[in-house]
């Protein structure tokens, strides 16, 4: 049975940008371990040349005209964003 | 009064017997006193209310009424509504309010409707009890011990409680149907497609569903006229005439087949449960229909395909939580990554990380094909099963929960049984098709819900079997003594 490590964690929770505290990360182990089991049970039924379905309807994307549609709303936007300046979004500096 | 239905209500409000001011001031002053106990609502809309009030009895005295005109509405707090805070029921949007409207927002506010409040949810509709709310569980007015079943649990207990006749949910996986069944009203999941998403916060976006919970299938009927129909700002919204839903209410089902699959009528079924179902198959058999026992084979399979889908889909889209644009964000962040890693962790509840954590790990290098393709793969032998079904027959009928409400607690710490809760509602998400359930008993002065489900477009016959049920059945009709 697969089981899910402290070191998938600790990936998985990198790439999904989380962190978890060393109490957390305990409980947690076991519960993803458990719903990782659960979704095991796919493994035993053979699918060969079974086409993924992925959207339950299979319509085609719709397109449309390339013309604008939206009105710009920055402000409104902007309103409720944590940290804004001179109509930009503020992050902590990423280029020394 | 308070118990009343829409179609009741709206009879009464173009007979002058009340004027909508008078029943939104009713139902307000309902819920502040008693929805302390509840919790079903997270955001109480108390002026706006009396504002939409007014302007629909204005209407009315002009001439220009629609058939909801007036009719008071909850909306689960997962649908965005400008000026007015859309939550989630996380943290993480404790402080969102949306610069818009969701369509189906615009559609009830059109047409006249008023908005009494954003109802409580399982964060981001995670959840199948109302218990992962950022905001306390909602109680079931059946028993405040027990839960009103999830995600859309504010919305449930709220329509159960007779503080509006009607609400708004969504359904990835029985949100709709479950809470419904648990609670002792309908619940109608459309087919997917057939409700725009536009506006309403994303879970797993080939499974969101946006539908209704309401004393009956009448009402179901008259509010989906309003919220049906297509949007092309919802890229999935599907361009197929609305048909109307209240005009086919009353057709007989002399014609009609029904199918039980042998995989949901087990010899662990709860008795009770099984002789509710089997009472309904009585009504119905009196009603002119006729049942085939049908196999959906690999329905079995729908709860390990469904939590690796869901999952997958809500770690993508629950990537826009980022702390930059809206939502939650950390404090003093030490640089990018920090602030993202923060902003979320601090932002999101128990059971969203865990799922972000599937869905990240299903997605990764070395495990996407063993779980996502794989999943993919059998969610069509899924769809097929209930192609083939309905070759055969007009509606599928299953029990909605395997239990009647449980006690707050009783699953917290255990997301495996808590997920067992939605093993008859999970595959209709699966093939989006849409399913309804009904009240149809009692045990221990606890509702049973049953579940009917019909192939792609067929909500007409799904309201219509329902309604007739309605008819020749009061278990709808049975309110808590809350």
């Amino acid at each position: 049975m697969p089981t899910f490590s402290s070191e998938d964690i600790k990936k998985t929770a990198h790439l999904a940008r989380l962190n978890f505290s060393a109490d957390e990360f305990d409980k947690i182990e076991k519960k993803l371990t458990g719903i990782i089991q659960f979704a095991q049970q796919i493994s035993d039924l053979n699918t060969d040349n079974v086409t993924p379905l992925v959207h339950p309807l299979e319509i085609q994307q719709r397109v449309r005209p390339d013309q604008m549609t939206e009105t710009n709303q920055r402000p409104d936007f902007q309103k409720i964003a944590p940290l804004t300046e001179a109509g930009l979004y503020l992050v902590p500096q990423v280029i020394e | 009064m308070h118990h009343k239905t829409v179609a009741e209500i709206a009879k009464d409000l173009a007979e002058k017997r009340y004027s909508s001011v008078e029943l939104t001031h009713y139902l307000l002053s309902q819920i502040k006193q008693k929805d302390p106990a509840l919790n079903s609502f997270i955001t109480v809309t108390h002026e706006q209310a009396l504002q939409q009030a007014h302007d629909a009895d204005r209407r009315r005295a002009n001439g220009q009424a629609t058939a909801v005109t007036g009719i008071p509405l909850g909306h689960k707090d997962i649908f965005c509504t400008k000026g007015v805070k859309t939550s989630c029921g996380s943290k993480m949007l404790d402080n969102f309010i949306a610069p818009y409207d969701a369509f189906i927002i615009e559609k009830f506010n059109a047409a006249g409707c008023v908005m009494l409040g954003k109802t409580n949810m399982d964060e981001f509709a995670m959840g199948s009890s109302g218990e992962n709310s950022f905001y306390g569980p909602t109680k079931n007015p059946w028993d405040l011990q027990r839960v009103p079943g999830g995600s859309s649990s504010g919305s449930a207990a709220a329509v159960a409680a007779g503080f509006v006749p009607a609400a708004t949910g969504t359904d990835t996986g029985g949100s709709i149907r479950q809470p419904a069944a648990l609670s002792g009203i309908t619940g109608l999941k459309p087919t997917y497609g057939r409700v725009s998403r536009f506006g309403m916060v994303a879970f797993a976006s080939s499974l969101d569903s946006g539908g209704l919970l309401t004393k009956t299938a009448e009402d179901a009927a008259i509010l989906m006229n309003v919220m049906a129909g297509f949007d092309e700002r919802d890229s999935t919204s599907v361009n197929e005439p609305v048909p109307d839903y209240t005009q086919t209410l009353n057709q007989t089902l002399a014609n009609i087949t029904i199918g039980l699959p042998k995989e949901f009528f087990t010899h662990d079924l709860d008795p009770a449960i099984a002789a509710s179902m089997n009472e309904a198959k009585q009504v119905y058999e009196k009603l002119g229909a006729t049942f085939v026992e049908i196999s959906l084979p690999h329905v079995n399979l729908s709860g390990p395909v469904y939590y690796i889908i869901a999952p997958a889909e809500a770690s993508s889209n629950l990537a826009r939580y980022d702390g930059v644009r809206y939502g939650h964000r950390c404090e003093q962040p030490k640089d990018l990554l920090d602030l993202y890693k923060r902003s979320r962790s601090e932002g999101f509840g128990e059971e969203v990380k865990r799922r972000i954590m599937i869905g990240t790990y299903v997605l990764s290098a070395g495990y996407y094909d063993a779980y996502y393709t794989k999943a993919t793969q059998i969610r069509r032998l899924i769809l097929n099963d209930y192609q083939n079904a309905f070759k055969q027959v007009d509606l599928i009928m299953s029990p909605t929960a395997p239990s009647t409400a449980f006690k707050i607690g009783e699953k917290a710490n255990d997301p495996l049984s808590m997920y067992l809760s939605d093993i008859y509602t999970i595959s209709t998400n699966l093939a989006g098709v849409p399913g309804i359930s009904i009240p149809a008993g009692l045990k221990d002065g606890l509702p049973i819900g049953l579940q009917l489900t019909a192939n792609h477009f067929r909500e007409a016959t799904l309201l219509n079997a329902t309604h007739l049920f309605q008819l020749e059945t009061n278990w709808h009709r049975q309110h808590p003594t809350f």
